[in-house]
């Protein structure tokens, strides 16, 4: 299962968990069982968030694999200027 | 990952070039159609205001005047992020700040349409104003909005905090314990604005029958499509936007302020309708960056190492809900390995212009702040600058303070650099000072579609999607050739409008030349593979047993025949022959970009008796990945060394006790001009970036993130004085005397 880390001031939506492992094989399917899990942090989700993946960050991108040794770090959607 | 390179690193010569010093080059005020009207905007006066009532009527009899229209031509917009623009474009019941637009004419002629502006009676009834962040963030302040606060914040603060962000790791307080000298420091900047020499501008028609056409100056046309077709309720497809060339952007071209009013102007005159701002609306009505009030608390060891960080960002983004502090808090310590990190920040809404994104947004302001203390922790406990840095320095494996784990990056290799530079050593004269300041940004990928056609003559044609605002049809066209193996003048790159190419984001981010480049690339590929499909058929052998070397199909093997190479003009001159024409093209969203650090070190000279700070000397270093056109990429790291040194020593917006701009003007609004510079020695790092083929990163942001803190240290250090807010203009720095 990988492991989740929900990062900074997002973890206000998840009772104060900041890690949590979920079984997931693409990052949709991880949203939507986090989105599951908590679901306060169902509006961010929706509005958009950024995910790095073992380092690599990623903006909404629903089937990018995951395997079962990633960390997946949710963040708020970064955007740029 | 391709390190051998033909065509990456050369400097051809740009392909906008002619076009731009002949004055052939087409910006967004010099599109002209027989027939158009003129259009201009009536702005508010007063920085927050009822607007009781309009009378348009002696406007719309004043002979020469088609079409007037106010918020209430505008009807309400689902989305509640394209509503902010719409009010914002045009303000509905209320005016939020000074130079909001409450109304707008289309005439004959301009002088008719300013005439006309005259006669629209407006009554106002003035409402308390807030703008500055910290009175508009105290419990109590006017409300801009209500029921926008951020969710799960307190009574601590007012209505107006529409965003709270926090990243970090570790235990600070922990970490401040462990330290042997901390300090804890506040800092304010000013709201700059992107200062880009051409103002907003559109030629718009849009007919009865909901077809329309707009001409615009825009870092992103798809975008202003979108957001204008939502606004006027078209369909996106029946909205044809092309982007002009483009006189500057810096990120304040990434939204609208102007297309959806010349829109509803010419829907309602049935005529076609240019508009153009003036300098003066570009500065009280079109998005500066915002302004920041911070705390910063960094301890450290004897040794220099950091052993907690914690960061408080309060910045203000005007009149509409908005969220980019997040970018701040994210960047503030991205540079360090910290095991004790904490970084908040708090979006607030005040009586301004909504911001708008400006180069890197948020970090320059954040890292100024935290690279300031970093100098004085320095400074205290006389530690070399670059060494501390060095000691502290994210690297690959490097947890970041905002979460992901980086993967290679340049940060030690550009401090490396900046040490063995002969600038590091030079002496220094009196009154002068020496700054370091580290920088960061992620940079991103995003939406893209690239189409390629090979041409019978053996030329090639692309067409992408994303406004050229710091040479990506040079850069475009070399990854091009490089990946077709051809020269690059065989290659034109144009940017088509948003109905001949796919969807593609907005130009921001440092994210053209490393996203367009991948759709490039594939979009290469997808001819190549064709291509030698073409071959195989003439050579009558299987397409896997040919491959692509040096520009031409050749056998893969002695097996799969014997045959010589057919180069990439062979084969397109015979395409009507063997299957009709050929091309390429890609459609996705990269991701990967590689983040991007810099370092900037400078020279400053102050004037004891003035205050007035020159430059005498600057030398950037960055981390670009790969730099694909090494001249373009000077110039990104020039300009954002400049516009950080504006930002630094004269830049800034001026509010009066009654909320009124008092500097809408380029005379006493001081952006630095050439000869109040050396020249900016630009040196570029390669770091390759593992998620693009040929290594890229963006590199058009970083630049702007150091020269904050470098300026600010070197100032520090030249008069014995450290300054706190920015910026350090002649008086403030007389008083700090």
């Amino acid at each position: 299962m990988a492991r989740v880390v929900i990062f900074g001031s997002l973890r206000a939506f998840t009772n104060g968990e900041g890690e949590m492992e979920i079984d997931a094989q693409t990052t949709r399917e991880l949203l939507r069982k986090l989105a599951t899990l908590h679901p306060a942090l169902a509006e961010t989700i929706e509005a958009g968030v950024s995910l790095a993946i073992d380092g690599e960050v990623f903006k909404e991108a629903w089937f990018t694999p995951i395997s079962a040794e990633s960390e997946v770090v949710v963040m708020p959607l970064m955007v740029g200027g | 990952m391709k390190q051998d390179f033909k065509i990456l690193g050369t400097r051809p010569i740009r392909p906008d070039g002619l076009d731009k010093v002949t004055g052939k080059a087409m910006f967004g005020s010099d599109k002209s159609v027989t027939g158009m009207l003129h259009a201009r905007i009536l702005r508010s006066p007063h920085a927050h205001a009822e607007i009781v009532s309009i009378d348009t009527s002696k406007a719309e009899a004043l002979a020469g005047v088609k079409a007037v229209i106010t918020g209430d031509d505008f009807a309400d917009v689902e989305n509640r992020w394209a509503r902010y623009t719409m009010q914002n474009c045009m303000a509905q019941g209320r005016a939020l700040y000074d130079g909001h637009a409450v109304a707008a004419v289309a005439a004959i002629s301009k002088t008719v349409a300013a005439e006309a502006l005259k006669l629209i009676e407006v009554e106002y009834k003035i409402l308390p104003h807030v703008t500055d962040v910290d009175e508009a963030m105290a419990p109590g302040a006017p409300v801009l909005h209500e029921g926008v606060k951020a969710r799960k914040l307190g009574d601590d603060v007012s209505g107006n905090t529409v965003g709270y962000y926090s990243f970090g790791h570790g235990d600070i307080e922990a970490g401040f314990a462990n330290a042997e000298l901390v300090i804890d420091r506040t800092f304010k900047t000013a709201a700059v604005h992107q200062g880009y020499i051409e103002p907003h501008g559109c030629l718009a028609d849009l007919g009865g029958d909901g077809r329309g056409e707009l001409w615009c100056s825009t870092q992103g046309h798809y975008m202003v499509r979108e957001v204008c077709s939502e606004i006027l309720g078209i369909d996106s497809s029946q909205l044809r936007v092309t982007a002009s060339e483009i006189g500057g952007g810096f990120g304040g071209k990434t939204t609208v302020f102007i297309e959806p009013v010349a829109l509803k102007l010419s829907q309602k005159a049935g005529k076609p309708v240019k508009l153009v701002m003036s300098r003066e609306e570009v500065f009280r009505a079109s998005g500066p960056t915002m302004s920041a009030s911070m705390d910063i608390k960094i301890g450290m060891t004897k040794a220099g190492k950091i052993t907690g960080a914690h960061a408080k960002l309060r910045y203000q983004g005007g009149a509409f809900p908005y969220q980019m502090v997040m970018m701040g808090a994210m960047s503030a310590f991205a540079a360090y390995d910290l095991e004790h990190v904490q970084a908040e920040g708090w979006d607030v809404m005040t009586n301004r212009p909504k911001m708008i994104s400006y180069r890197a947004p948020g970090a320059p302001m954040a890292v100024y702040a935290v690279e300031s203390v970093m100098d004085e922790l320095c400074q205290k406990l006389e530690l070399d600058p670059i060494d501390t840095r060095l000691m502290n320095a994210a690297r690959e494996g490097t947890k970041s303070s905002y979460g992901p784990t980086f993967k290679a990056i340049g940060l030690v290799e550009a401090l490396e650099a900046a040490k063995a530079h002969p600038h590091y050593s030079a002496p220094l004269a009196p009154n002068t000072g020496r700054g370091v300041s580290c920088g960061f940004w992620f940079n991103f990928g995003g939406q893209v579609s690239v189409s390629m056609a090979i041409n019978a003559d053996g030329t090639v044609n692309l067409i992408e999607g994303n406004p050229d605002i710091g040479g990506s049809r040079a850069s475009i066209s070399m990854m091009a050739a490089e990946a077709l193996g051809i020269e690059y003048d065989r290659i034109r790159t144009i940017v088509g409008d948003t109905a001949s190419v796919g969807f593609s984001d907005v130009t921001d981010g440092s994210r053209v030349t490393f996203a367009v480049g991948i759709a490039t690339i594939n979009a290469a590929n997808a001819a190549i593979k064709e291509m030698c499909k073409r071959a195989a058929k003439i050579w009558e052998i299987d397409a896997e047993a040919v491959e692509w070397v040096d520009g031409a199909a050749q056998p893969s093997g002695h097996n799969a025949g014997n045959f010589p190479p057919m180069s990439l003009a062979e084969i397109a001159a015979t395409s009507g022959k063997t299957g009709g024409p050929i091309a390429g093209h890609h459609e996705g969203a990269p991701d990967k970009a590689g983040v991007s650090f810099g370092v900037h070190m400078v020279d400053v000279e102050v004037d004891p008796e003035t205050g007035f700070t020159s430059i005498k000397r600057y030398t950037a270093f960055q981390d670009v990945g790969k730099a694909i056109h090494p001249a373009y990429v000077e110039g990104q790291i020039q300009g954002g060394a400049v516009q950080g040194i504006g930002w630094a020593l004269n830049e800034e917006y001026i509010y009066g006790e009654d909320g009124l701009l008092q500097n809408p003007g380029f005379l006493d609004y001081r952006i630095p001009v050439a000869s109040d510079l050396p020249m900016i020695d630009a040196v570029i790092i390669e770091v390759p970036n593992p998620g693009h083929p040929y290594g890229v990163r963006g590199c058009g942001e970083t630049a702007i993130v150091p020269p904050l803190a470098a300026v600010s240290n070197g100032v520090a250090q030249a008069i014995g004085v450290r300054m706190f807010e920015l910026p350090m203009s002649p008086p403030k720095i007389l008083k700090a005397l």
